[in-house]
């Protein structure tokens, strides 16, 4: 065993996916989570800094997949020109800590890092994202709400990356909300939180509804009794009435020290029917 | 002989980067966080650190020009990359001299602890938006963390960047009441300032301290010297036995309980037991788990219905039943009267713990000179430091030098010992100095927290709109130690009864000792808890009859002439009528315009309207408080201004300097400021109690005064003279005659000046009674809050849209420096009234425990009333924590006024006042 611990910086993925199986290290991305884990402590083993591999930054554009590099920053996810069903993650990513932290935090460790009130999750969820992990042994890809088994529990494998987000090419032309519900304005974790997408066909009637929910469960969750329910209404301004608090049943909100559990369970049953009134042009 | 461990087991690296134009290599970690490379390894200190968590901002800087906290990312990351911090903001930028004079004409720093993360993402914004909005503002700024200002100046200063800054310098004579700069502003705004964790000594040794992690526990320790020797680098651990004086301190001498480390049993979560000294790298590199300590969890007291339980254990022998100290003041016959009155209401609050949450943890470093120990540190009352800190060595308090920093903000919990112990007492045993920068969990978990509180009371009126009585009684929740503790006990029931004529009443407190982190000073004493109860109280009373709450107010306000609770009659500057009324216009206006919104019924937005009145008495209660001001006429006809006030960034430098200078009758630009060291400058007190604009600010008038006797009467003059000064001369002006006198031809005395004029003030007050009557306080300061709220009744949430703030301050020594003052408090007041709970034991850090952000705060006007007090310098008052006492009630009677329930226990989080609107809606008695 050596006596320290060393700093790697890879500058590609081959490399950065060959140092990371033979030195075991933990991975170290945007540092928005990494850093505050470590508190006061110094790094216990060696790290692998994945900030120099160019080639899995930025957006692009598939011929079934929008592919989000997973070293994308909320920052870029911001600024890129993105169809009409990115609105509720460009929400989402305005949300997310400050300008400081959007500027520095990733795509791939707002996911990896899993907390339970990970603001970027419930708008990937209605995007049916898939993540796509690498290693020597080869890439694999899971879907988003496979990949988030627990609070800060994931199937990535430590020799794994998660290199890219997938988000399949279907209702690009969807509208989609995103709404958050903490107790200030910015940097603050999320009491509750709520993403939509719904499509909807030349009668006015809904085609598609995606609606997922986080801070309300250990993972957040897609409401899928309330998806069904959704299908085949008019999109008016009237559809937030459809939702009740049966649609929530899903969900295992606890009490903590920013909201209870009771409320979690009413507030969000508020915030799922505003964000369908906001997809439909209403709030 | 054990194996030791390497000093740091990281291994160091060489990396290039660019920092505000310069190419440097550090051979450093590239996981080492860029704050500590660029303070530690570089010496630039402008880039301040107050979380290491990415929660507060403080340490923003510019990578590539986009802002990032240098605290979340690794040094590694930089390679190549071009980092700006404040200290090359000038040179990156030409904006950049505007933006930091447009701070400070507007105020926009007061301790200046976030004011370099305020320029750094302000001038990001300002690079691609000359001309921002105010939401655009908010957007950039909202990261960055303030505790002072309230933001409001702030996004002012940065939307007003291109417009003209004339800096005034008022003529001798004129300086009070003139808007001016801050005079120690320019090192808050170029990221010179030094505050506690900003000055390292050459090769200084570092400290950390081992914590409980329990509330309440047993601890033995291992082998200690085993630790040591296992450890390269680390030279001794301290424990309680290592304290070679009285190891009992605490800010209430006749309190005095806390020790230095705890013995045998820890009484709170994060009592230190022992301390950890060694060179800087191999403390840092050091996990404590592996620290030789068993602990024993034993059962803990965490409410104060567990403290007062029949069987509960004594925390402090000698304190029956948990019982710290009780208060009392009574005067008529409350019972009877209420019995009596035509309308009596009846209620029960609950406060939680607050936390300071200051941008800068606690930070300094202690050296051993000789005999002598040096604590340079971040503190509020460097002699009370002194004080213990003498009696903690066991030498002399003149073998003792406290030495502040610039203060990152106090606002009451550095009154109390932190880092200063730990440092010295390794100090002095290492002969080396020794420095120590607390981290946030460790700020948090260990310093002082505003009390928690439970109140009861019932209060009556008469048919007309009269008080007739009020009971008040009070549990404070004082945690484990004395601290601040008896104060609260004591102010609260002078207090409680609000800024009115109350005839019967009875106010009861108790300070109860739970296994709790010590609950202390926070801006107001506990009167900020007490008016939250008694101001919606009387909202209540007042809609019982029917009565508008402003006019009810009006109706009951003291008067000059008017005995207040405890007899004392004021005479004269009893301001708070002319405050309330000063709302009134707005009032009518903003009722108005609520009930117009509210009439409309496709939203579930409902608005309204509160206001709360505070009142609160400047310096100690009822107990001497003086402060002694030296001043010198130098040789060179400049003066010495020697005020030992410590300015936390309220900005008692400028207002002393202001009363002085008219005292004398010489331009500010004539004085030099020597500041607060217990070697230079004479006691004056701690920063606390609303009590340095008052009582060292009198201190100064009257030295000036004095000063100015002595030049008339060294030039043979009478007292009508005009002093001019001059370069090595000061001349009189006397009936068109001009006498000059040549000052470098005179002799200097012991303090090496040519005239030496000190001056002490202590504020006329008596002791109270058993039944708390007397005059505890020479002056009071006024004030009236009014909010404005929108509630959305579905979410529970509040989002307050403007606070008008009416206050009497006596004299406007300078005007923006009060209405940052106001502006500061109000901003704490809403984080009460909304969001601010600490949970002792859960969310030790910035982004559990929230503090409002830029995007809370709404627009906040202040109107300053003038009721001169006959006793304070020119008729001034306080202001710092009168501040804050009424928003929080201004905010829960708002809240109640536009969806009729009451939050019995604050903060007012979007839970619990959606809680009580869906009780209220199911018949329930919450409302």
């Amino acid at each position: 065993m050596r006596g320290f611990h060393l700093y790697f910086r890879p500058k590609n993925l081959g490399d950065a996916i060959a140092v990371l199986n033979s030195s075991g290290g933990q991975i170290l991305a945007g540092g928005t989570d990494f850093y505050p884990a470590l508190g006061e402590r110094l790094p216990q083993g060696d790290v692998v800094d994945i900030t120099a591999v160019r080639e899995i930054r930025g957006i692009s554009v598939e011929e079934h997949y929008f592919r989000i590099g997973g070293l994308t920053t909320w920052t870029e996810i911001v600024r890129s020109p993105l169809p009409r069903c990115f609105d509720a993650l460009k929400a989402a990513a305005r949300e997310i800590g400050s300008v400081q932290i959007q500027n520095r935090a990733t795509v791939g460790g707002n996911l990896c890092n899993a907390s339970p009130a990970a603001d970027s999750v419930p708008a990937l969820l209605v995007l049916n994202a898939e993540v796509e992990l690498l290693s020597t042994a080869g890439a694999r890809r899971i879907p988003l709400a496979q990949f988030i088994t627990g609070n800060r529990k994931t199937r990535k494998r430590a020799d794994e990356i998660l290199t890219a987000v997938l988000v399949p090419r279907q209702c690009e032309d969807a509208a989609s909300a995103f709404l958050k519900l903490g107790a200030r304005k910015y940097l603050v974790i999320s009491i509750s939180m709520v993403a939509a997408l719904l499509e909807s066909n030349e009668s006015g009637s809904v085609s598609q509804a995606r609606v997922a929910v986080g801070s309300c469960s250990a993972v957040a969750g897609r409401l899928a009794g309330l998806e069904r329910d959704l299908v085949g209404r008019a999109a008016d301004p009237q559809i937030g009435s459809l939702v009740g608090p049966q649609h929530l049943a899903t969900l295992s909100p606890i009490d903590d020290i920013r909201a209870t559990a009771e409320y979690r369970r009413d507030a969000s049953v508020t915030l799922v029917r505003r964000a369908l009134q906001a997809c439909v042009g209403s709030t | 002989m054990a194996a030791q461990t390497p000093t740091s087991p990281l291994q160091s690296q060489l990396i290039s980067f660019s920092v505000n134009g310069r190419s440097v290599d550090v051979s450093v970690s590239g996981t080492r966080r860029l704050s500590r490379v660029l303070r530690e390894d570089l010496g630039l200190t402008g880039t301040k650190v107050g979380c290491d968590a990415g929660d507060c901002g403080a340490c923003t800087v510019l990578l590539d020009g986009q802002p990032a906290c240098a605290c979340l990312v690794g040094a590694g990351q930089v390679a190549g990359c071009e980092v700006t911090t404040v200290e090359g903001l000038a040179s990156r930028s030409p904006l950049q001299n505007r933006l930091q004079d447009s701070f400070l004409a507007h105020g926009a720093a007061q301790c200046g602890a976030c004011t370099p993360g305020m320029l750094v993402s302000a001038t990001a914004l300002l690079e691609k938006n000359s001309c921002p909005s105010e939401q655009e503002v908010m957007d950039a700024i909202g990261g960055v963390l303030c505790r002072c200002t309230g933001y409001r100046k702030i996004i002012r200063a940065i939307q007003q960047v291109n417009a003209t800054n004339q800096q005034l310098s008022p003529e001798a004579g004129a300086a009070v009441g003139a808007r001016l700069v801050r005079l120690d502003g320019q090192k808050k705004v170029d990221g010179t300032e030094l505050f506690g964790a900003d000055e390292i000594p050459e090769a200084a040794g570092a400290v950390r301290v081992v914590r409980s992690p329990h509330h309440r526990a047993r601890f033995r320790f291992g082998d200690l010297d085993g630790f040591v020797a296992r450890h390269a680098g680390i030279s001794m651990v301290l424990t309680a036995q290592d304290v070679p004086g009285i190891d009992r301190y605490g800010v209430i001498p006749r309190f005095a309980d806390q020790p230095v480390f705890a013995h045998h049993e820890a009484r709170y979560r994060g009592e230190g037991v022992a301390a950890i000294v060694g060179e800087t790298g191999a403390v840092e590199a050091l996990d404590l788990h592996d620290f030789p300590v068993t602990w024993e969890e034993l059962p803990a007291i965490q409410t104060i219905d567990q403290a007062l339980a029949g069987d509960a254990e004594q925390i402090h022998s000698g304190r029956q039943a948990n019982i710290l100290v009780q208060g009392r003041v009574v005067c008529g016959n409350a019972d009877q009267a209420l019995h009596e009155s035509d309308a009596v209401v009846e209620a029960e609050y609950e406060t939680g713990f607050v936390e300071h949450a200051y941008i800068e943890p606690e930070a300094g470093f202690a050296r051993r000179v000789g005999d002598c120990i040096e604590i340079q540190a971040c503190t509020q009352s460097p002699y009370m430091d002194r004080a213990d800190m003498a009696k903690i060595l066991g030498i002399a308090p003149e073998k003792v030098r406290i030495i502040p920093t610039a203060v990152g903000g106090g606002f009451g919990s550095k009154l109390d010992l932190s880092v200063q112990p730990f440092t010295a007492l390794a100090a002095w045993k290492l002969k080396h100095p020794v420095r120590m920068v607390y981290s946030r969990t460790e700020s948090i978990m260990s310093t002082t927290k505003r009390h928690a509180a439970r109140m009861k009371l019932r209060g009556g009126a008469n048919r007309d709109g009269k008080l007739t009585a009020l009971d008040f009684s009070a549990d404070f929740n004082t945690g484990a130690y004395s601290s601040w503790g008896p104060t609260v006990a004591g102010r609260v029931p002078v207090h409680a009864c609000g800024p009115y004529r109350v005839p019967n009443y009875r106010a009861l407190t108790r300070a109860v000792h739970t296994n709790l982190v010590p609950a202390g000073a926070f801006r107001g004493f506990g009167v900020p808890q007490a008016a939250i109860a008694q101001e919606q109280l009387y909202d209540d009373l007042a809609g019982k009859l029917g009565m508008d709450p402003l006019e009810f107010r009006i109706l009951n306000a003291l008067d000059n002439d008017s005995p207040t609770a405890t007899g004392q009659v004021l005479g004269e500057g009893v301001g708070i009528r002319a405050c309330l009324e000063a709302l009134r216009p707005q009032w009518q206006s903003a009722r108005a315009h609520r009930a117009e919104f509210n009439a409309q019924t496709c939203t579930p937005l409902r608005r309204g309207v509160g206001v709360a009145g505070m009142w609160y008495g400047c310096g100690n209660t009822s107990l001497p408080n003086p402060s002694t001001v030296r001043i010198g006429l130098k040789s060179d006809g400049r003066i010495a201004l020697h005020q030992g006030a410590v300015d936390i960034g309220q900005g008692s430098n400028t207002i002393v300097t202001q009363i002085c200078a008219d005292a004398v009758g010489a331009p500010i630009s004539q004085f030099d400021l020597v500041s607060a060291d217990t070697s230079i400058t004479p006691d004056c007190g701690k920063t606390s109690a609303s009590r340095q604009t008052f009582v060292t600010g009198k201190a100064a008038y009257l030295a000036g005064r004095k000063l100015r006797e002595e030049i008339l009467k060294l030039a043979g003059a009478c007292q009508c003279g005009a002093v001019e000064f001059g370069n090595e001369c000061v001349t009189v002006v006397e009936n068109g005659l001009r006498k000059a006198v040549d000052l470098s031809s005179l002799p200097l005395d012991q303090h090496g000046y040519v005239i030496t004029s000190e001056a002490t003030f202590d504020p006329p007050i008596t002791p109270l009674d058993e039944n708390g009557q007397g005059s505890p306080y020479a002056v009071y300061g006024f004030g009236a809050h009014m909010a404005e709220v929108e509630v959305d009744v579905e979410l529970g949430t509040v989002r307050v849209l403007k606070v008008t703030a009416a206050h009497d301050v006596g004299r406007a020594i300078n005007p923006t420096l009060i209405e940052g003052q106001i502006e500061g408090g109000v901003a704490q007041g809403l984080g009460m009234a909304l969001m601010e709970e600490f949970f002792p034991g859960k969310g030790e850090n910035l982004h559990d425990y929230l503090i409002p952000s830029a995007g809370d705060i709404p627009p906040i006007e202040s109107i300053l009333i003038e009721d001169a007090s006959p006793i304070g310098p020119f008729g001034a008052k306080g202001i710092g924590e009168q501040a804050v006492i009424p928003t929080a009630p201004a905010i829960l009677n708002a809240i109640h006024d536009a969806v009729g329930v009451r939050i019995h226990k604050t903060p007012a989080t979007p839970d619990r006042v959606r809680a009580a609107i869906l009780a209220k809606a199911n018949g329930g008695t919450l409302g």
